[in-house]
């Protein structure tokens, strides 16, 4: 028995030293974390602000560096023992006076533009047409997010974990809530960020026009694990959100499968049902993401590893290898077990 | 204090100032010999020159932590440091750079310049001032002592709650920093309340309000924010210490306690205290360009306006910190407008140093060169600034390092850059040599190019997308070269200040002998020796303008009547600066240095048992009533010179 | 003579000879804002003020987050805190006769009336204690139970300095000679006190009161 729990150590240590090597999400592209790509109405809005504000800040800091340089420049060089030239001090020096006059005019009438351009915008932004819109309760947790997808019919609603499936076209409305820390909700290709603030409820709106995978992450450092608190928004027409919704709301199916069954039993007989759920096998633990279609998505651990057999293998042995200081304690199996425990989720699509 | 009977307890000065007078002053004003001399030294250069000292101190300390965090971030995924230590080495970076080097060193600088610009011979309340210094100083060791514990403050240099309440952050790590507060802003409020004094009350005769120099307003104007602004985060830290030592649910909503109470209180003060450190850079700024200019400052009221505008206006902004909380939209937008309104009376400093420029004639030396910096460093950086106060486009940039980018860019740009420009000008004043101008120039030209390469990249990550505070990113982001790149000037930048420590390391003995006054400035502090004598001036001059060293002045030039057997110190009118009376200032005292140590037992203490207010509070009665307890025989040598009103 | 006639007699005792003015003849004391002593007092006001301010300021935003008020108790007991505050305004009356003896710099008033306002700081901190005990909260009840405690202990905080900074001004001048200096000490010790005493005033009126009504 001891023997076995060794070889079990060296496995999974091996699994974990291979996986980290390659650690990391299959890289979706620079451009998934973007805020000049915008791919829905409420990033884009704010990125025509961008370019304006760009454009008259670029403009106002060059007038006042060439300004500078000019004068610079121009001016006659001195020494230490050059009289100070104190007029100044007893006349009213008329030109420099309206040069700077009119150059805080002109700076405040910028000011009140960028102003202009702000508040509009703003409205702008408050004024996203909600017609049709997808509920989602979002709550953020030290270090993963839960989303519940709202639904008149509560036999409708269902819970995932992370990874978020949106219709492209139609708005979401996310409501905002924290169980733990204040953390912060920004997907930058799709719209501006907002806080989770525990007992507080936010609400934050966006419409993605584009198909594509969106990567989001935690904007407010909320502990140890902040930088591996990512989620994923896959942006999809109509017909394949509809499956991928239809898909969630049925629990998981028992598999058939002689491995992946006894995988079954390990998750239910050990303490993972403490933290997870999985939608019809009895598993309903609330600590942790919930499980019952992990398969479908392609991370684990709020964006943190690729998710296939051999990360999830070393993730279940020892997370904090991944994410020091994650809630997640480690569990060391007999590789058999593990096998079959990484195959029964790999059924839960 | 001169006890022995050869000392006249009732000379006075003659004008001109006689050999004699010269030798009793230095007697009576210089610090005392040997180590115990050493703890009780009070003189206002004295402690200025430990101030500075201290304060670049926890400058390297704090660099060397970003240097570290720089070295992570250089790769993706990097495993040089984990999350851990990472996060402690963020937050004391942030804590160092903030409360124990930037806002302290701007004190500092006022220590020691502001009684010399304004002609007098002591600052006010000179205990008082080095009792600031060593709270200072000690709570800036108790931070450091627990970081080498390894128990240092881990959530961030402005420790949000919950994340730094006793649920999330157990253990002493945040009690820490919030004791930490407790001494820096302790200190900072006293040091506000002596540069009031100071410049209302002991300024030379004749320098009226109108006559007193830019840096001296801007020193003035910044104590006044700082007694309204620093109560504020006193407060908030006190009620985060009692939430997490006996229970209070200030900060706890199942309790009816509210996150957000936190970040008001604290941004209540945050938004001031980064114009705490701006407002001196800008009175470095326009004590540095007259004297290499050739003249003075253009538009002196307007500036002085200016200044007292932003003080007003900072107060109003705090909210755009919080512009990704749940707050109703109408009111983050009053705080849009108040932020960008704010650019203003700094667009008109700005312009009429430019116009000062244009129509002066330039010698170009280091000190110059370094304020020059702020032209395009700070400009830019405030450019950022006005991005961040549009609600839209904070919504995205807010919490990445585009905001790293902003704040490094007006923080060096607008305080650093002209604080070491502040050193290269008035170093030969303090130790009477120059530092050497060719080291200058190589110093000055990689912290340049050193600091553009290291932050303005990070303009870019924050647009394309990576937050701040992370201890690692993943690969792939389209964020490696860039990080790779900032942590390239992160090591020019370290390369520049070593360069900056070497020069002034030699030039205390190699340097050229300075001189009264190298550049030929137009102020006070000028006109004496350098370094200054103890007593500061031999004879106090009196004054008939803006720039006294610059212009013709008629009689009467110098007071003649102050003691020199005692610590005697002229008094004038707040507006007018007409004589009011005279005041025998304290002896040296080795009890602000005790009562200092008394109150850090107490702070300290009581971050492990309330009960240590109760207990810790006797040493520390005891050690402030002998503190001001009058000496034997001191009433009778003030009453050698007593005269009733 | 008032402030603004002493320092009017200064000005004639400078004289000019040539380059020098002479300010030999100058006094050197001075009450009222005259002294550094006023100026650091003011600041220390200063700060104090915004601190009760800003607390104040707590109270009501915490309020403005709960549907009751107090959260789940009785408001505080009025017997003590009006008792105090009777025995508070009463104290100013040694407090202001303190102040004008020092500004005449007749010791014998001085002691005298320095003598009662000790008395008064010795009532007042033991109704304060009796405070407390009747508060009808803990500081760790909730939200309302700490900002209530906090506001109360740092008025207590002032009120045991001020105590102690006045015991010792007391003792000094019993035992030591009184020179000028001294006179402005009381003076400022006295302008002290008043802070001391009205900031309690809209403290009283949100402890007590504000549960109340507001």
């Amino acid at each position: 028995m001891a023997a076995r729990r060794w070889l079990a150590r060296c496995v999974a240590a091996a699994l974990a030293a291979a996986v980290r090597c390659n650690a990391g999400e299959p890289a979706l592209g620079a451009q998934s974390q973007d805020a000049l790509r915008s791919a829905g109405p409420q990033a884009s809005q704010v990125l025509d602000l961008w370019l304006l504000t760009l454009g008259i800040c670029t403009a106002v800091f060059a007038a006042i560096l060439v300004a500078f340089v000019w004068a610079l420049w121009r001016a006659p060089r001195a020494s230490a023992g050059t009289p100070a030239d104190t007029t100044g001090l007893t006349q009213v020096e008329h030109r420099p006076r309206r040069v700077v006059i009119v150059a805080l005019g002109a700076s405040t009438v910028l000011l009140f533009v960028l102003l202009v351009a702000s508040v509009s915008t703003d409205r702008s932004l408050a004024q996203l047409v909600l017609r049709d819109a997808v509920h989602i309760e979002v709550t953020a947790h030290q270090w993963w997010w839960s989303a519940r997808y709202d639904n008149e019919e509560a036999a409708k609603t269902f819970t995932v974990a992370n990874e978020l499936h949106i219709p492209v076209g139609r708005p979401v409305i996310m409501t905002l809530r924290s169980d733990d820390v204040i953390h912060s909700l920004w997907v930058p290709n799709l719209a501006g960020k907002k806080d989770l603030i525990p007992g507080r409820t936010a609400t934050l709106t966006l419409r993605a026009d584009r198909p594509g995978v969106y990567r989001g992450q935690c904007a407010e450092f909320c502990g140890a694990q902040h930088a591996w608190m990512a989620f994923l928004v896959h942006a999809e027409p109509a017909a394949q959100y509809e499956a991928w919704v239809a898909r969630q709301r049925e629990p998981a199916a028992t598999p058939v499968a002689e491995r992946a069954l006894r995988g079954r039993q390990v998750f239910l007989q050990s303490t993972c049902v403490m933290c997870h759920a999985i939608g019809g096998s009895g598993a309903g633990g609330q600590r942790g993401p919930d499980l019952t279609h992990l398969a479908g998505r392609t991370t684990l651990a709020a964006g943190a590893l690729a998710n296939d057999a051999a990360h999830l293998a070393a993730w279940i042995t020892d997370p904090s290898a991944f994410k020091p200081g994650t809630n997640m304690p480690g569990h060391v199996l007999p590789p058999d077990d593990l096998q079959a425990l990484v195959a029964y989720l790999g059924t839960l699509e | 204090m001169n006890t022995t009977s050869e000392v006249d307890l009732t000379a006075r000065n003659q004008v001109p100032p006689s050999e004699a007078d010269r030798q009793a002053l230095e007697a009576t004003w210089r610090d005392p010999a040997g180590l115990v001399g050493w703890f009780s030294a009070i003189n206002h250069k004295t402690i200025g020159v430990r101030f500075i000292v201290t304060a670049f101190g926890f400058f390297v300390a704090g660099g060397l932590l970003a240097a570290v965090m720089r070295l992570q971030l250089a790769r993706p995924q990097n495993t040089l440091v984990g999350p851990d230590l990472y996060n402690q080495l963020f937050t004391m970076h942030g804590t160092t750079m903030m409360f124990l080097f930037a806002v302290p060193v701007m004190q500092a600088m006022a220590t020691y310049l502001v009684p010399l610009m304004v002609g007098a011979r002591s600052i006010a309340f000179p205990r008082m001032n080095a009792f600031a210094y060593w709270l200072y100083l000690f709570g800036g060791l108790m931070l450091y002592i627990a970081f080498a514990l390894n128990i240092g403050p881990d959530a961030g240099w402005f420790t949000y709650v919950p994340l730094a309440g006793p649920d999330f952050s157990p253990g002493k790590r945040v009690d820490f920093w919030a004791q930490l507060i407790t001494f820096t802003e302790f200190s900072g409020l006293l040091e506000a309340v002596i540069v009031i004094t100071t410049v209302f009350k002991l300024r030379a005769v004749g320098m009226t309000l109108n006559r007193i120099p830019l840096f001296v307003w801007a020193m003035l104007v910044t104590a006044f924010m700082v007694m309204f602004a620093m109560p504020a985060v006193m407060l908030t830290s006190t009620a985060l210490i009692l939430d997490r030592l006996v229970g209070t649910h200030f900060f706890n909503p199942a309790e009816g306690g509210d996150a957000l109470l936190w970040q008001h209180l604290f941004w209540f003060f945050g938004h001031p205290e980064v114009y705490f450190i701006f407002l001196p850079g800008l009175g470095f700024m326009s004590a540095i360009i007259p004297t290499f200019v050739r003249r003075p400052i253009f538009g002196y009221s307007a500036m002085v306006l200016a200044l007292i505008a932003t003080a007003f206006l900072s107060f109003g902004l705090w909210v755009h910190h919080m512009f990704a909380t749940n707050l109703p939209e109408l009111g983050k937008g009053f705080f849009t407008a108040m932020s960008l309104m704010i650019a203003i009376p700094s667009a008109v400093q700005i312009f009429c140093w430019i116009a000062t420029l244009w129509t002066g004639r330039i010698h170009l030396k280091t000190p110059l060169l370094f304020v020059l910096a702020f032209f395009f460093i700070l400009v830019l950086g405030g450019m950022t600034g006005l991005m961040l106060a549009m609600v839209p486009l904070d919504l995205q940039v807010h919490d990445t390092y585009f905001v790293v980018a902003h704040l490094h860019y007006v923080l060096i740009g607008g305080a650093v850059f002209p604080l070491l420009g502040a050193i290269y000008y008035w170093y030969p004043k303090i130790t009477g040599r120059l530092m050497n101008e060719t080291m200058g120039r190589w110093n000055f030209w990689l912290f340049f190019i050193g600091f553009n390469t290291a932050f303005f990249p990070m303009h870019l990550l924050g647009m394309k997308g990576m937050p701040r505070r992370v201890y690692t990113y993943p690969a792939g982001m389209g964020w490696d070269t860039m990080n790779l790149v900032a942590t390239v000037g992160a090591v020019t930048i370290a390369v520049s200040m070593l360069l900056f420590v070497i020069n002034v390391w030699r030039s205390l003995r190699h340097g050229q002998v300075a001189g009264d006054n190298p550049w030929g400035a137009g102020t006070l502090e000028w006109a004496t020796s350098s370094p200054p004598p103890a007593a500061n001036f031999d004879a106090l001059p009196v004054v008939h303008g803006r720039e006294p060293l610059w212009e013709a002045a008629p009689e009467p030039t110098q007071v003649r009547g102050m003691a020199t057997g005692q610590r005697e110190v002229l008094v004038t009118t707040v507006v007018d600066a007409r004589p009011d009376h005279r005041s025998v200032f304290p002896d040296s005292s080795i009890w602000p240095f005790i009562s200092a140590v008394a109150t850090t037992v107490l702070f300290v203490g009581s971050i492990f048992t309330p009960w240590a207010v109760v207990w810790a509070s006797v040493p520390v009665a005891i050690a402030l009533t002998v503190w001001f307890w009058p000496r034997r025989g001191e009433t009778e040598r003030e009453m050698l010179l007593e005269k009733s009103p | 003579m008032t402030v603004e006639q002493a320092l009017a007699r200064a000005q004639q005792q400078v004289r000019q000879e040539g380059a020098a003015l002479d300010v030999a003849e100058l006094p050197s004391y001075g009450f009222s804002h005259r002294s550094i002593l006023w100026w650091a007092t003011a600041g220390m006001m200063a700060i104090e003020g915004t601190v009760f301010a800003l607390a104040v300021a707590v109270y009501f935003y915490l309020r403005s987050h709960s549907a009751t008020w107090p959260m789940s108790s009785l408001p505080p007991e009025l017997r003590y805190g009006t008792a105090n505050t009777l025995i508070l305004l009463v104290s100013l009356l040694p407090n202001e006769w303190a102040k004008r003896a020092a500004e005449k710099e007749h010791v014998g008033h001085v002691r005298m009336a320095l003598v009662i306002c000790m008395l008064f700081s010795l009532a007042f901190l033991a109704v304060r204690w009796l405070e407390f005990t009747a508060l009808n909260c803990r500081w760790d009840d909730n939200a309302y139970g700490s900002i209530v405690w906090m506001l109360m202990g740092l008025h207590t905080t002032h009120l045991l300095t001020d105590a102690y900074d006045s015991g010792v001004l007391t003792t000094l001048v019993f035992t030591q000679k009184m020179d000028g200096k001294r006179f402005v000490d009381v003076s400022e010790s006295a302008m002290y006190w008043y802070f001391v005493v009205l900031t309690w005033l809209p403290l009283y009126a949100v402890v007590y009161w504000g549960p109340r009504f507001v």
